[in-house]
């Protein structure tokens, strides 16, 4: 058959479902901007968290040296508070799919994919926000950047991208379930083994051999070493290729995971 | 004159619930069809479907020339949706909500502002275009969601009962946009539980009742068919009230209905000169009445006219 017809558009090209994907980031910039009390779980929490380990535990941990404790600890917070920081994506995904602006969206000739796209992109801010509002505050409790200023630019951009990719899980879990109050109750269940199990609170080898097997190559360690090399100096290659690793991982299955409970949830 | 939509033997099912029972839907090109239903009947459904927002189970429905399964996105730049819940975002202010449907419709950002601010003045919202959505009264809501479903031109729009909940003000307002939408020439699909709104909007209206179509045609055919008013007497004297049902039997060949509680009597009537008749005949018969008049035919009544059941009008 050879018969010349015209072919309908039946998909929205890639150049433009990226602008759409933009714009609906945009509104989710907006929004936040709109009502900065959201960022509030993503800011005050970590601060509380921080001053927690270093003046309550950090004596005991750090074998009485406060300042060294701090030096250790807040490269690995950064790490371990853009893990909790991805809960949001999920939440607000969640939110706005069982509300009738989704449904307008979808009548509309755009990208299928692109209001999950704005919904992680438009995350970026709280993500920027939670890492440096972090690290200034360990600034002002005696964090000492050893290196220079653009390592510690790096690192806040390495950990706000580790979130990027991490949050397709929460993204997943928020197309999977019905309501957006049981998101975090699912995501507890993969939180709290990386965030704690990891080298961010305590050096490895004080841990059971088979604890210290895992938590020397899961990704929250991982980061936490590269952010350590970029802000305090030591080797950042080794972890740093580790991490790319796992990042390359995370959005290899939970991104077309995440696309797939999408687009079937919105049939 | 071309449909601009089409649909036939539409079925959706929700595990037991079948929403959708094997409609059939046609819509001429710049016309508007009611379609009239109590709640449940399955009209956000049938709606939805040609919003390309759910798949049905079975049927076919084309909008403007292109099938709702084969080329959604051909249909999405054809039309304007707006659901039953409101679909706009609480969050942001009337002019951000239009700006950014402007801008998802490719428009550059100063169209999509202009586009907006004839918009938010047409809708007659432009004092309130900066303030968050969720400080706008329940009219204003529905009168930017119109304006959001607008922003593209839509040649087919979805309206699915646009003024539930809305005070009469605020209804006129929309049904006065309704009318001049369809002056310009769109074709406008409008759901809505209230025959007057029906009659006052819609070239054609079609019924469903339990996801089944269960009568089509123009407000005039289907007031016709269900003898659109109905005769309400009630007597001085309750013990007339057997006198006055013999009457009423006697010139209408139909048993009227009597409401115990207040002593009324109500009988359908299709002939309004019958009245006259029945002003005479008790007359002669010397039996004083309290009230005596005409009013429309309720919802309820046009069920039970059509589908023979009250079970329909459960609403
Ligand atoms: N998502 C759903 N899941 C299960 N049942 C549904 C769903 N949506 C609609 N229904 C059922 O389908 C029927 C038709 O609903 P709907 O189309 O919303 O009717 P209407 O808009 O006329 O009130 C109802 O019985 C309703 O309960
Ligand atoms: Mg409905």
């Amino acid at each position: 058959m050879t018969t010349a017809i015209a072919v309908p558009t039946t998909s929205v090209g890639p150049v433009k479902a990226l602008a759409h994907g933009m714009v609906l980031a945009g509104r989710n910039l907006r929004k936040t901007l709109k009502s900065p009390e959201q960022l509030l779980d993503v800011t005050i929490m970590p601060l509380i968290m921080l001053l927690m380990f270093v003046y309550l535990f950090g004596g005991a941990i750090g074998g009485g040296d406060r300042d060294a404790y701090l030096q250790m600890l807040l490269p690995g917070m950064m790490a371990q508070t853009i893990l909790f920081a991805t809960l949001g994506t999920g939440v607000g995904l969640c939110t706005d799919i069982t509300k009738g602006v989704f449904d307008r969206f979808r009548s509309m000739p755009i990208a299928r994919s692109a209001p999950l796209f704005g919904a992680v992109l438009g995350d970026v801010i709280r993500y920027v926000a939670s890492s440096s509002i972090l690290l200034v505050f360990g600034l002002i409790l005696g964090f000492d950047i050893t290196t220079d200023p653009a390592s510690a630019v790096l690192a806040v951009a390495m950990t706000v991208a580790f979130g990027l990719c991490l949050c397709w899980i929460s993204a997943w879990v928020g197309m999977l379930v019905k309501s957006p109050q049981a998101v975090p109750g699912v995501m507890v269940a993969f939180i709290m083994p990386l965030g704690f199990a990891s080298n961010v609170f305590v050096q490895t080898n004080t841990l059971p051999d088979w604890l210290k097997a895992f938590a020397d190559i899961q990704p929250v360690s991982l980061l936490a070493e590269v952010n350590r090399g970029l802000l305090t100096g030591g080797p950042v290659g080794g972890p740093l290729l580790g991490t790319l690793a796992w990042m390359a991982g995370f959005v290899a299955v939970f991104y077309p995971l995440a696309m797939v409970t999408y687009r079937r949830r919105m049939r | 004159m071309s449909n601009a939509i089409e649909a036939e033997g539409l079925v959706k099912r929700y595990g037991e619930t079948t929403a959708l029972d094997g409609v059939d839907l046609t819509v001429p090109a710049g016309k508007i069809l009611g379609v009239l239903g109590p709640n449940g009947a399955g009209k956000t459904t049938a709606v939805r479907i040609l919003a390309t927002l759910l798949r049905p189970d079975a049927g076919t429905a084309r909008v403007g020339g292109y099938d709702v399964l084969r080329d959604p996105v051909a249909v999405r730049g054809l039309i304007g949706l707006t659901g039953q819940y409101a679909s706009v975002d609480e969050d942001l202010s009337g002019r951000d909500n239009l700006v950014l449907i402007g801008r998802l419709l490719d428009m550059s950002k100063a169209d999509a502002r202009t586009r907006g601010a004839e918009l938010l003045a047409r809708f007659d919202l432009s004092e309130a275009a900066d303030r968050p959505v969720k400080t706008y009264s329940g009219g204003m809501r529905r009168r930017l969601d119109l304006a959001a479903s607008l922003v593209g031109r839509p040649r087919v729009l979805y309206l699915d009962e646009p003024t539930t909940g809305l005070d009469p003000h605020s209804r006129n307002e929309v049904w006065d946009i309704v009318r001049r939408l369809a002056d310009e020439g769109v074709t406008v699909l409008l759901t809505t539980q209230y025959l007057e709104e029906a009659d006052q909007l819609a070239d054609r209206i079609t019924v469903f009742d339990h996801g089944r179509v269960v009568a089509d045609g123009t407000p005039g055919e289907l007031k016709r068919k269900i003898s659109g008013q109905t005769l309400q007497v009630r007597p001085t004297n309750r013990d007339d009230i057997e006198i006055v049902a013999k009457i009423l039997l006697d010139l209408t060949g139909a048993q009227p209905s009597r409401d115990v509680d207040s002593g009324v009597l109500n009988t359908p009537v299709d002939d309004t000169m019958l009245v006259s008749a029945v002003i005479k005949r008790l007359d002669e018969a010397g039996v004083g009445v309290d009230e005596l008049g005409l009013r429309l035919a309720s919802l309820d009544e046009v069920f039970l006219a059509i589908t023979g059941s009250k079970e329909g009008a459960r609403a």
